[in-house]
């Protein structure tokens, strides 16, 4: 009884700090429609910069305090910069480069934190005067958690007040219905915009800076802060202060009672109950249906196109090369590298297949790509299959778990959609992380080699194969009728379903398309390395799949080819050349999406155009 | 006072508006008469500035205000209500104007909620209600009165009168009269004969993008052929 009552508070506190960096988020989703997954880093930093001015103030309750609030006034300023000089200059362009850019400063911040406060786990002083614990009912529970459960809802009230009370809250609740609208009446969104991310990011950096007494501060808070923070504030419905409030109470109550009943379940928990919320209410508890944002945002988006003649040519050429130069080049090393970005092309391909032709962005695409992997490297582990029939299998493996998820997924659109995908990604990597018996869990499937007769460079041929063939298959797919009905539901879903189209067949048809592909470049890649880890289905691989499509551009074809290729690329040669490779990723990123906002394959197209007509 | 010339705009690749020219003098109300899909509103949204214009000039009072963006527009003295009203349904009738308030400009009365209230009798009952919760003429009014907070010396007017009851398509018209009698100038998109006639001065006609026809307003309803080309069904 005693413990349960204990537990009920430390999820209170952890509701608490949960909903401070949430309801930053949310304010800064609701009135930009970016989803900042930097947020995380900007809590980050927020403990970062508390621990090195509190620990450089003189010691007592104004440097404690005074630091904190230091900390997070600073990581306001610092997020209002990033608005003014990054995310204003790509307010007009698609939505998801919007996300494009600020993985770039997720990169970017992690490793401006390693130069600057290493890598050690750092730990913080306590909060003077709360070092202590309080009695209740003769339990011990510490005195400044008790203050951190204060803090929420104190903050939860001001926020309120200052959205209800003032003319600036009522202009960000106006913009967050219809921000053109606002606009128009002569309001400078600009000057809105960067308040609303001062505040939002201020948020974040006081929720880090409180943290200091609690726990370490170390380089892995960034993401493991957003993806909670993200399943509160889709969970509580985008947008909606009080649904962060009461989702972030009921994740940090889930978690602290989770871990006493099924202390197994904790890590998919959230992601369970995000899930089952999204399918029962699509748009989260208090979420509201958004005005169609304005015809200026929606033209810069080109259409589909075929290329032109001479491109095709050129990636024909290219293809040639790729096939017959591999038996002269000189080691393994090049052909390692040459099948990953095989592999990595037909995994980014078929996450563009749904998110460019079907128009849903996946945040858990690599459930599918380690389904695949999983799926091949088990059949050779307990039925000691040889490589061909796993590899078979791979795919109908991850169009399995497309058709599963997939039914959920695609029945949502935009971000919760988004979310949703990660949801089921992230269940997927528990069950691969915890059920030990079949997969090993974080020691991974071992010994998954290729049949005798595939050598590296034969293994190469085939992993090309495979890619090229899916992506052609893929191509052809988004060129047939049933491509152009699947734009057709994407760009006008009532004016398809009007003409007969059935968007949530063409859609999760669709879904399970891209998750058989996944699963083969999956199955490809367990063979590739010998063995399946966790890592396969992991967030991490996700994003890089993301950062392929992006960076290549959703709208044409060949964008997530020359994505995939200049991402492994560069991967590659940077984590072997530096430590650092992250903030030159980020920075190369950050460059990309300032100076080609429709990406790689868009900019090459458009400068082909260009010298054509021009 | 507002002059536009060779205005062209698209939507993606679609060719909307193709050299538009027309005027509006100070203290007049011209009325924009086309079928559905002509590109009224699109005209409407050009000098707004929420459609970006292709080519071609906006003169407002002398100075070229295309390409700047529809705040800096309001600013310079433009107000703007959308066909679509797009009220903000979470905020209360009394918010939804003070997202509007802008200071006054020189030579006209400023307008305070006291006196929108006196334009629109009906808002001055539900001033603690939600936008969300009121009937599609109530929104209209709303709509122009949140506009007019913005003490706005030229007023874009995009079909008032859509989806109105005859009588308050009337009680519509004498506002519009009275925002006339104010010194406002006015630029109404409609398709309703009768609304435009009530107010307007001058006619222009739009159909797939380009003028067709510019004149008085008396002269327009003698002129059947004109009529039967461009307006009737
Ligand atoms: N957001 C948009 N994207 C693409 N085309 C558009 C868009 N808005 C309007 N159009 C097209 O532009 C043309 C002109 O539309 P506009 O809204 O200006 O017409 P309108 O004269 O106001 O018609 P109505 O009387 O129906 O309001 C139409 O052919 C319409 O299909
Ligand atoms: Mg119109």
């Amino acid at each position: 009884m005693e413990n349960l009552l204990l537990q009920g508070l430390n999820g209170l506190a952890s509701a608490s700090s949960l909903f401070l960096v949430a309801s930053g988020l949310t304010v800064i989703f609701g009135v930009t429609r970016i989803v900042n997954f930097a947020h995380g880093s900007l809590y980050m930093l927020g403990a970062y910069l508390a621990f090195s001015i509190v620990t450089s103030l003189p010691r007592g309750h104004a440097g404690f305090w005074g630091g904190v609030v230091l900390a997070a006034l600073a990581v306001g300023v610092i997020g209002a910069l990033l608005e003014m000089l990054l995310l204003r200059r790509i307010y007009r362009a698609p939505e998801l480069f919007q996300l494009l850019a600020t993985f770039g400063v997720v990169l970017v911040v992690q490793d401006v934190a390693l130069l600057v406060w290493g890598a050690q786990d750092l730990l913080g002083p306590r909060a003077p005067g709360l070092r202590g614990s309080v009695e209740l009912l003769g339990l011990r529970f510490p005195l400044y958690e008790l203050v951190l459960i204060g803090i929420g809802p104190v903050v939860l009230g001001l926020l309120l007040l200052l959205f209800k009370r003032t003319r600036w809250g009522t202009l960000v609740r106006a913009a967050t219905q219809d921000r053109e609208m606002v606009g128009a009446l002569g309001v400078n969104q600009r000057w809105l915009f960067t308040s609303v991310f001062f505040l939002g990011s201020l948020l974040a950096g006081l929720a880090g800076a409180l943290q200091l007494p609690r726990e370490s501060v170390n380089l892995h808070m960034d993401l493991a802060t957003i993806t909670e923070v993200f399943v509160v504030v889709v969970v509580g419905g985008l947008g909606s202060l009080p649904g962060a409030a009461l989702a972030a109470l009921l994740i940090g109550e889930l978690h602290a009672f989770g871990i006493l009943i099924f202390p197994k379940i904790t890590l998919v928990l959230v992601f369970l109950v995000m899930a089952v919320v999204l399918v029962v209410r699509p748009r989260g508890l208090f979420g509201k249906a958004q005005v169609a944002q304005a015809a200026v945002a929606s033209v810069a988006e080109p259409v589909l196109g075929r290329a032109p003649a001479q491109l095709k040519w050129l990636g024909f050429f290219a293809l040639v090369v790729a096939v017959a130069a591999p038996p002269f080049l000189a080691g393994d090393y090049a052909l390692i590298v040459l099948t990953d970005m095989a592999i990595a092309v037909l995994f980014a391909a078929s996450l563009h297949f749904i998110m460019g032709p079907g128009g849903m962005a996946s945040f858990g695409h690599a459930a599918y790509f380690g389904i695949g992997a999983y799926g091949a490297a088990l059949l050779t582990k307990w039925f000691a299959a040889p490589m061909v029939p796993a590899l078979l299998a791979a795919p109908f493996c991850a169009g399995l778990a497309g058709v599963l998820f997939g039914f959920f997924c695609v029945r949502l659109s935009g971000v919760y959609s988004a979310m949703l995908t990660l949801a089921f990604a992230q269940i997927a990597w528990s069950v691969a992380f915890q059920w030990v018996e079949l997969t090993g869990g974080d020691n991974g499937v071992l010994g998954v080699w290729p049949d005798p007769w595939a050598t590296k460079l034969n293994f190469y041929w085939l992993a090309l194969g495979c890619s090229v063939m899916g992506t052609l298959a893929l191509r052809r797919i988004a060129l047939s009728p049933f491509g152009y009905a699947l734009r057709a539901q994407r760009d006008n879903t009532l004016r398809a379903e009007a003409i007969g189209i059935n968007a949530f067949e063409m859609r999760w048809v669709a879904f399970v398309l891209a998750a058989g592909f996944a699963g083969v470049a999956g199955g490809l890649f367990a063979f590739a390395k010998g063995s399946v880890f966790p890592t396969a289905l992991d967030i991490p691989r996700s994003v890089d799949a993301l950062l392929m499509v992006l960076l290549g551009g959703v709208q044409t074809l060949a964008g997530p080819l020359l994505g995939a290729l200049a991402f492994t690329g560069l991967h590659e040669q940077l984590v072997r050349a530096t430590d650092y490779w992250r903030l030159v990723l980020g920075g190369v990123i950050l460059l990309l999406v300032l100076a080609f906002p429709q990406g790689l394959a868009g900019a090459v197209r458009q400068w082909w155009e260009g010298r054509r007509h021009g | 006072m507002l002059k536009v010339q060779g205005l062209s705009a698209h939507y993606g690749r679609a060719h909307i508006l193709d050299d538009v020219g027309f005027e509006v003098p100070a203290g007049q109300v011209v009325v924009l008469l086309g079928r559905n899909g002509a590109g009224k509103s699109t005209t409407l949204k050009a000098v707004m500035g929420m459609v970006r214009p292709s080519a071609g000039q906006v003169l407002f009072e002398g100075t070229d205000i295309a390409g700047r963006e529809a705040y800096q527009i309001a600013r310079a003295g433009l107000g703007y209500v959308p066909e679509e009203r797009r009220i903000f349904s979470e905020l209360t009738v009394r918010e939804n104007l003070s997202v509007g308030r802008r200071p006054p400009a020189q030579g006209l009365r400023p307008w305070t909620e006291e006196r929108l209230y006196g334009l629109f009798p009906a808002l001055g009952a539900m001033q603690d209600r939600p936008g969300g919760r009121m009937s599609g003429g109530e929104q209209q009014m709303l709509s122009i009165a949140r506009t007019l907070m913005g003490n706005p010396r030229l007023l874009l007017l995009d079909e008032p009168s859509e989806g109105l009851a005859p009588v308050v398509v009337q009680r519509m018209a004498q506002a519009v009269r009275q925002l006339k009698a104010e010194g406002l100038a006015i630029l109404l998109a409609e398709q309703n004969l009768y609304f435009a006639h009530a107010v307007a001065d001058r006619a222009v006609i739009i159909e797939q993008g380009r003028i067709r026809w510019e004149g008085g307003m008396v002269e327009l309803l003698n002129d059947e052929s004109t009529y039967q080309q461009y307006l009737s069904l």
